[in-house]
């Protein structure tokens, strides 16, 4: 008996949320009284043994070089091969755009019951009972299910990592999977924080003015390690991106701090934010909504402030 | 193109969210229905493909009829049939067995639903419907074009996009990208007034389980007051974020 982990990886390396994922999965193990077995899928530049200090005591790794390309329903072929050997209870993901494509797959070939948007550790294993995030950040849904197999996909950077001792055993797993859908190019921003698992966020909108003025949030993004953000009506008018967009028809985020700067905070874009866990706010408009649901408040002009908390941040890092 | 969109019927973006006093259910009191945002992206899309090559789009709800109007609204933008599956969408395997048992027998090019509805954010019926049906299924769709029998997708992956092609029929989850908000049709006069000619078909739900049961509902806790820091003392601010709440 186990509880088998997606540890995505991407280009070769482990992305961050994975070690969340296995030491999840540790943790609903130990529930359980069963072993944790991680489960690669595509080439592998990092240590797969890197997992065990995150509570995996076993690492499947699948090489083939179809898998190179994603395929939501050959990855979950590739899971549930590994489900099934292992005699699984649960499969974790974590909620990456990956992760998230999976899950339905997972559920539908391996007949399980999945319970996605997963916010906290189960309360119960037996019957699996979860807390889930619902309602674009406005509530919570408590889930459970009768179903001895689950899938649960958490939301990145809701629970956060944790280091186990042991070492882990590594094999070669193999399946055949057909992927239905061919990738034939890749267009993605190099060197930037993936929002969905960033743990800081420095976020603009229309209090910037323009898309000339980005650079003051970059720069700030950047010597905190953040990524960046926008409200909607700024990746509406293409200031930025579509795929910076937090709010709730776009990316929800989750990350430590949240700051947002010249933006009012309309519910929408509160649904997709609120769960940051400390927002900071700075807004010219002193009755800005967003000052309700932030922890700091800084009431002033974006073009003086931003500069000034760049520096302060700057002094901070030089310490 | 024989197109199949998929709509949730859920609360208007604006919403204040509330729940029953007892937490074991979603308070529907005073609160707007709309069609899901994702799934409007998808009708529009579809309604350009249509425009395009000819072809047809229906729309399809699981739900009791207090969907209708979401259906008829649909219709009124310019879709040409509309079903209603007759039961309460209890969870997402029930409501993707009812959706793929429906499709199975009327051979759908294309199945267009959002990524996920807004209410209970699952993102989990789309995939499903895909593996049920044996479909190539793209996720957090930002673009497509169709030739011949193949699509050619962008998707939205973790800070970038992916270009994918796959074989028709498929399943997509779209989002804003497919098209434009600017592009979001709202139904004239003549749309609403031919809406209600058009055929509106409820079926029975088929036998399927339901895997997942939601058993308490409950707020996120309220914030403590905002504390104002002195836009001169960004010192400060660097300070309580460092000692106070231990974030940098």
């Amino acid at each position: 008996m186990s509880v088998v982990v997606f540890a995505e990886q991407w280009e070769g390396r482990f992305k961050k949320t994975t070690f969340e994922a296995v030491s999840y999965g540790r943790r609903v193990a130990d529930m359980l009284g069963v072993s944790t077995v991680a489960v690669v899928i595509g080439s592998l530049e990092d240590d797969p043994s890197e997992l065990a200090s995150y509570g995996a005591s076993k690492v499947v790794h699948f090489s083939e070089d179809s898998f190179n390309s994603f395929d939501s329903s050959a990855f979950a072929s590739a899971l549930k091969e590994v489900a099934v050997a292992e005699g699984a209870r649960s499969v974790i993901l974590s909620g990456t755009s990956n992760g998230k494509s999976v899950v339905p797959s997972m559920a539908i070939q391996w007949e399980a019951a999945p319970i996605t948007n997963v916010a906290a550790l189960p309360d119960s294993v037996d019957p699996m009972t979860v807390k889930r995030g619902a309602f674009s950040s406005k509530g919570y849904v408590t889930y459970t299910t009768s179903e001895q197999k689950t899938v649960l996909c958490f939301i990145p950077n809701a629970i956060g990592a944790v280091e186990f001792p042991g070492a882990a055993s590594v094999e070669e797993g193999s399946v055949s999977a057909e992927a239905r859908v061919r990738v034939k190019g890749v267009d993605r921003a190099t060197g930037s924080v993936p929002l969905p698992e960033a743990e800081l966020v420095v976020s603009g909108g229309r209090g910037l003015k323009g898309p000339e003025n980005w650079g003051l949030i970059e720069e700030l993004a950047q010597l905190l390690g953040a990524g960046t953000a926008c409200s909607k009506p700024v990746s509406d008018m293409h200031w930025r991106p579509h795929s910076e967009h937090v709010g709730q028809t776009g990316i929800a985020i989750n990350p430590n701090l949240y700051i947002a700067v010249g933006i009012s905070g309309a519910i929408q874009h509160l649904a997709g934010v609120s769960n940051s866990k400390v927002i900071v706010v700075i807004n010219s408009d002193s009755e800005a909504p967003f000052f309700k649901a932030a922890d700091y408040g800084v009431v002033g002009d974006a073009f003086s402030v931003l500069p000034q908390l760049t520096e302060a941040v700057k002094r901070f890092k030089q310490g | 193109m024989k197109i199949l969109v998929c709509i949730s019927h859920v609360p208007d973006t604006t919403s204040k969210i509330n729940f029953t006093a007892d937490n074991k259910a979603f308070d529907a009191n005073g609160v707007q229905f709309v069609i899901n945002p994702y799934d409007e992206f998808g009708l529009t899309r579809a309604l350009w493909f249509k425009e395009k090559e000819g072809g047809s789009i229906t729309v399809l709800n699981v739900g009791s009829a207090a969907t209708e109007p979401t259906l008829r609204k649909a219709l009124a933008i310019g879709a040409d049939d509309a079903v209603r599956i007759d039961a309460e969408p209890t969870d997402a395997y029930f409501v993707a067995c009812q959706i793929a048992d429906h499709a199975k027998t009327e051979n759908y090019d294309l199945i267009i639903m959002g990524r996920e509805s807004i209410d209970y954010n699952g993102s989990q019926v789309p995939g499903m419907v895909a593996e049920l049906l044996g479909f190539p299924f793209v996720n957090a769709c930002v673009g497509m074009e169709v030739q011949g029998g193949t699509a050619e997708c962008i998707r939205e992956i973790d800070g970038g996009k992916e270009t994918v092609e796959a074989s028709l029929p498929m399943v997509v989850a779209g989002q804003k990208g497919l098209v434009e908000e600017k592009d979001l049709r709202i139904p004239n006069m003549r749309g609403i007034m031919t809406a209600r000619s058009k055929p509106l078909n409820v079926r029975p739900a088929v036998e399927a389980t339901q895997r997942t049961e939601a058993i308490s509902y409950e707020k996120p806790q309220a914030k403590a007051a905002v504390r104002m820091i002195d836009a001169e003392n960004m010192e400060e601010l660097v300070r309580l974020l460092h000692e106070e709440a231990k974030v940098i």
